[in-house]
């Protein structure tokens, strides 16, 4: 680094000029308040915490992506968060300790280790909600809706919502009772749908025929509604909870068409966890022209078993800058009003006047440099018959 | 206007080179054509004799890139290219069976001697990580971007890890394969949020693939 480029910032690390800062702060506003009238009350958890709290679920994903540090006071780890979900975990399990369902929304910056998504950030701002203490498609169903609620009033229609259930696959590794080692791989091949790889190991597993084949067929269980039926005939006889997953997966899409006209539907039963914890069903919404989902979340029962209070949880979450760069909304206006330089009394009256009345109005200073327009002030305040007026400028 | 992706186009990244003329006679079995007018001028973007389907000549390393950030639904590429490609946001589903060779160690005796941290130079860094970690070997990565089988005669490196077809170059060098990586072939990949948008259109177009692929 040398003089010359000291306002390089580092790769992925991004910050808001006023018009994008103006349109976050905006939409951060009205979706809180949507947020809140659904129910969904704001907590603020600590950017830094120890990591033993932070990395929760069994992922390595997490723990790769999360930037540590070590506290100088005591000598322990810390972690910046990569992903709010597990602090938003720990307030309800260790603090509020309740039994009634809980609704928390939260919205900040995260920072990731590695750059990701389309604009290869790494410090995406997240907004989210959760929802703690009920198990069943009630509310799921409320949290999609919630997340879809979201994007159309930022805008964004036309969605494609994808639904899967991580707990096909987990049942029937369980079933096949295979080992975390040879689960892990063949999840991480499934994820990224390397089918030669996936049914190579496949046959390198100690499997019955028809484990194998039901389990390299799940790699194809991905489409349209047709999918379910082909899911169930797959799965028929090979008892366990396989079965359940499909039937609420589809209740939930039933719910979802209902409530949401015209929604598109995409069912995918391959579909694994972002970040490994998710353990129900799952959901992510994509649009068009973007290489990748736009907000994703899912259930995520029992998580708050390492802080002492598990309860079934289910919740989503959104890069909201990622989305002030495709949301077709306007940034908001910040027209105003410019006051000439003046020690006039009636002028600060009528000044605080405007203000208080939500105008914007800027005060020119001594010999500055540009006048209303530079200001991007489309009216002035001008003095007529002993009156200060608003006037507008061509 | 730039050439965005129109919502009922699908456009094919393929690897500039062996794997593309491969593709195109696997693409005229699918009945999809390239004029030859097309393919003799220097056009990146090519039509095709279906409406609905263009392709899209790159780099080879550059192709999971297009598929990954969706500017290209799907794309045809060597498995070597994807196994050092860590961005995600791809599906692989298929396997092409063409521009077919191996992922291999070689070096100039059939044996490898060595007292200290072997030296290896190859262009797939991390490919040749995993194999030598696999085999608990901590080694020296040596990257180089092409010719590598200068390195051991030179004595830059011990051995090599490079892609062996016919095993002509490496022996015209004095080189002896020693140790199989892996398999390498051509893989359709597919993005993922196309892959659901576009759902009924790319598993036709997948479908097709497979039968290709399979004749």
């Amino acid at each position: 680094m040398n003089d010359r480029n000291r306002w390089l910032l580092p790769e992925g690390i991004e910050e808001s000029l006023p018009d994008e800062a103006a349109w976050l702060e905006h939409h951060r506003r009205t979706l809180l308040d949507m947020f809140s009238s659904w129910g969904y009350e704001l907590v603020i958890p600590p950017l830094i915490e120890y990591l033993e709290s932070l990395l929760v679920g069994p992922s390595d994903d997490l723990d790769l992506q999360t930037f540590k540090v070590t506290d100088q006071l005591t000598g322990r780890m810390m972690g910046i968060r990569a992903d709010m979900t597990p602090q938003v975990a720990r307030i309800d399990a260790h603090r509020l300790r309740q039994d009634a369902p809980a609704r928390f929304c939260y919205l900040g910056t995260v920072l990731h280790t590695r750059p990701g998504g389309r604009d290869m950030t790494r410090s995406p701002l997240q907004l989210g909600a959760e929802l703690y203490g009920h198990a069943g498609a009630d509310s799921d169903v409320e949290v999609i809706c919630l997340m879809l609620e979201a994007l159309r009033q930022v805008g964004i229609e036309d969605i494609c919502l994808d639904l899967g259930h991580v707990g096909v696959f987990e049942d029937m590794v369980e079933q096949a009772g295979l080992g975390d080692e040879q689960r892990r791989a063949l999840q991480a091949l499934l994820q990224q749908r390397a089918l030669p790889e996936y049914g190579q190991l496949l046959s390198e597993c100690s499997l019955a025929e028809a484990q194998r084949e039901t389990l390299m067929a799940l790699s194809d269980l991905s489409g349209d509604e047709s999918v379910i039926g082909q899911a169930r005939q797959m799965l028929e006889g090979t008892g366990g909870r396989a079965l359940e997953h499909i039937d609420y997966v589809e209740a939930l899409s039933e719910r979802i068409k209902q409530r949401i006209a015209g929604i598109r539907l995409h069912f995918d039963f391959a579909a694994l966890s972002g970040y490994h914890y998710e353990n129900g069903a799952v959901f992510a919404a994509y649009i068009s022209g973007q290489g990748e989902q736009i907000a994703r979340g899912g259930r995520y029962d029992m998580i708050g078993q390492v802080f002492g209070h598990s309860r079934p949880a289910t919740g989503f979450s959104l890069d909201l800058k990622a989305l002030a760069k495709i949301s077709p909304l306007a940034q908001p206006s910040r027209h105003g009003i410019f006051a000439p330089c003046d020690e006039d009394p009636e002028l600060h009256a009528a000044i605080d006047q405007l203000r208080r009345k939500g105008e914007r109005v800027i005060c020119a200073l001594q010999g500055q440099q540009g006048g209303a327009q530079a200001m991007r002030c489309n009216r002035v305040l001008e003095k007529k018959d002993h009156q200060w007026c608003v006037k507008g400028i061509d | 206007m730039t050439e965005q992706a129109d919502k009922n186009l699908t456009t094919i990244a393929i690897s500039k080179g062996r794997v593309f003329e491969e593709s195109l006679s696997l693409l005229s079995t699918m009945k999809i054509h390239v004029a030859e007018k097309d393919l003799e001028g220097r056009k990146l973007l090519l039509p095709t004799s279906e409406a609905g389907i263009r392709l899209l000549v790159v780099r080879s390393k550059d192709v999971p890139t297009y598929v990954q950030y969706g500017v290209a639904e799907l794309g045809i590429v060597g498995k070597d290219v994807l196994m050092e490609f860590t961005g995600g946001g791809i599906y692989e589903p298929i396997d092409l069976g063409i521009a077919k060779c191996r992922l291999m160690v070689a070096a100039m005796e059939p044996q490898l001697q060595h007292s200290r941290r072997l030296r290896v130079a190859t262009k797939y860094v991390r490919s040749t990580q995993q194999h030598f970690a696999a085999k608990g070997l901590q080694v020296e990565l040596i990257k180089l971007y092409g010719s590598m089988e200068l390195a051991p005669v030179l004595g830059l490196a011990d051995c090599i890890v490079d892609l062996v077809a016919t095993g002509n170059t490496l022996k015209a060098n004095g080189l002896t394969p020693i140790e199989h990586v892996a398999d390498i072939s051509c893989r359709l990949i597919v993005n993922k949020a196309a892959m659901k948008i576009k759902s009924a259109t790319l598993r036709r177009l997948i479908e097709q693939f497979k039968l290709a692929a399979r004749e």
